[in-house]
């Protein structure tokens, strides 16, 4: 998109582009310890039913994903493979971390083999806590996500730099 | 990025080369080499098999495990007792509270205290509503395996009764952390037993819409039947438990051969077996399995004993010096927890048994000359769950 690039976007498109944008996430299902049950049932289950959201749950591999989901513990071991996944994402991506352990280690603060928070190897856009966290609670980090995309500066993001929290 | 030691950085070095050395095995063999994971959806989160190819068929399946390890044994070193029920509550996270009934019982050994009737009763109706949790989503992830998407839907749909049950009693969907040394949090709530009964009707329901739709699919029969067949010697060398050995036609369950002072013997139920040992038999059996839940629960409803729920335990919780073994029969095989305690606060060494990790060691030996897309649906029916695997 030239008119992206040189920086000049005018605001109605922007704004047209954002609202397409938050309304078609495919999101990538990282399922990683016990929050990958709720999360499946966030995603897949009829109650929860995310697609009302405008959010698709079943891209192929990360390299079709806008949205990846990083729920359950990350250990020392699984952060080659994340840091690997998450590049091979193409951009704009965003991250949500689900559960205390994806936030923070959780429960396994002192343990030997968990990595204390997914967010020491990818930026996180949004921390869903709770332990682990409902369907509901997932949704509404999709749906505060989906805010965000909407107030996007596209010119902003396009230049590659981190994204500033506002 | 925070500041890693020398010896974190020679630690993840090992680590990784330790992989390399797997891989280079592998290469250096014939054939066709094929990673499945640790992101892989037939691998239930994070275990990695590596497979050796040859055409279609495997030489050999090796899997990498690990990436789930949480280092539950040596936590529990630094938790108290009340603590240690937390954490383990997240081992196998599909059916928690079966999680702390071994632990809590095997400390309640160790102190000497039985908790009443009424917390003894409510304990196994808790079981095994976590036991039909559990398998439930088996039922309908097995199908997904195949290729069957609707199965998994419904599965997640008539779960939801079940956790709605253990959400009202405990307050927690997943992790109920509800059992106590010496009995029970809280009792039931008013109207919970007319509830779950109901709850258990439809699970039944369930079941029969599970017979229609997967049990009898000719595909799913085709893509089962004599498929990674574990004969009974074998599953018992592996050291399998559970369902993957009454497949085999091995007819052991502890919660009838092993009396642990739950209230399963108060019930009238059946310890369901098949002959074949083949992946169908795995799946039949674990839905008879649920069924058979169902009855226990509403067997145990009815004859509900009236009393308190807690037994006489001291304020702070110190246990004696002492080691005790206890196991039950969980949704994914037999559990156990080895106590050691040298009188403080908490444990001085457990030893964590887990279904799973066993469960998982016979995978190299019954994914030899199979299809590659036969290893999902062994995968799949094998059942495991990565933090009973890794801890």
């Amino acid at each position: 998109m030239g008119l992206v690039e040189s920086g000049k976007l005018p605001k109605p498109l922007t704004s047209l582009l954002n609202t397409s944008r938050k309304y078609s996430i495919w999101i990538f299902q990282w399922g990683l310890a016990c929050c990958a049950i709720e999360m499946g049932a966030a995603l897949g289950s009829p109650r929860y039913d995310v697609m009302r959201l405008g959010v698709i749950p079943l891209p192929a591999s990360p390299r079709q994903a806008d949205l990846v989901c990083f729920s359950g513990t990350v250990t020392d071991k699984m952060v080659p493979a994340i840091r690997r996944l998450y590049d091979q994402m193409p951009d704009p991506k965003y991250v949500i971390s689900m559960g205390s352990c994806a936030n923070c280690g959780g429960p396994y603060w002192d343990s030997y083999s968990v990595t204390k928070g997914v967010d020491q190897v990818v930026p996180v856009d949004v921390y869903v806590p709770g332990c682990p966290p409902r369907p509901e609670a997932l949704l509404e980090g999709i749906v505060l996500l989906q805010q965000r995309i909407g107030k996007e500066d596209m010119v902003e993001r396009w230049k590659g730099e981190p994204l500033v929290v506002s | 990025m925070t500041a890693v030691s020398d010896r974190q950085k020679l630690a993840y070095v090992n680590s990784q080369a330790a992989d390399g050395r797997v891989n280079l095995e592998f290469e250096t063999q014939e054939g066709m080499t094929l990673n499945m994971g640790p992101q892989h959806p037939a691998t239930h989160g994070t275990l990695r098999i590596i497979v050796k190819l040859d055409g279609e068929s495997v030489i050999a399946a090796e899997p990498v495990m690990g990436y789930m390890h949480r280092g539950y044994e040596k936590l529990t070193e630094v938790r108290t007792y009340p603590q240690v029920t937390t954490l383990v509550n997240r081992i196998d996270w599909l059916g928690s509270f079966a999680n702390e009934v071994p632990f809590i019982l095997a400390a309640e050994k160790l102190m000497e205290v039985e908790a009443p009737p009424r917390a003894q009763w409510i304990r196994t109706i808790l079981f095994e509503l976590s036991r039909i949790a559990n398998i439930s989503l088996f039922v309908g992830d097995m199908a997904l395996h195949i290729g069957a998407m609707t199965a998994a839907f419904y599965a997640f749909r008539d779960r939801e009764f079940v956790l709605n049950q253990i959400e009202a009693v405990t307050g927690g969907r997943f992790h109920p952390n509800f059992d106590r040394i010496g009995g029970l949090k809280d009792d039931l709530p008013k109207g919970w037993i007319a509830d779950t009964k109901a709850a258990m009707e439809k699970i039944r329901d369930f079941c029969d819409e599970m017979d229609d739709l997967v049990t009898g699919n000719e595909i799913f029969q085709a893509r089962t039947r004599g498929v990674g067949v574990i004969p009974a010697d074998v599953a018992q060398q592996f050291g399998l438990s559970g369902a993957n050995l009454r497949s085999s036609g091995v007819d052991w369950d502890l919660r009838r051969d092993q009396p642990v002072g739950l209230a399963w013997d108060q019930a009238d139920w059946k310890v369901w077996t098949h002959p074949d040992g083949d992946s169908f038999a795995r799946f039949w059996v674990r839905i008879q399995e649920v069924r058979e839940s169902t009855k226990i629960v509403d067997q145990l409803l009815d004859g509900l004993p009236a009393g308190p729920i807690m037994a006489k335990v001291p304020r702070i919780i110190k246990v004696p010096e002492g080691e005790a073994w206890v196991a039950t029969e969980n949704p994914l095989g037999e559990m156990g927890y080895y106590v050691v305690s040298k009188g403080d606060l908490g444990p001085f060494r457990v030893k964590i048994r887990t279904a799973s990790f066993n469960n998982v060691s016979v995978v190299p030996w019954v994914c030899r000359g199979v299809y590659v897309p036969d290893v999902v649906t062994i995968l799949a029916s094998l059942y495991f769950i990565l933090g009973d695997i890794d801890r």
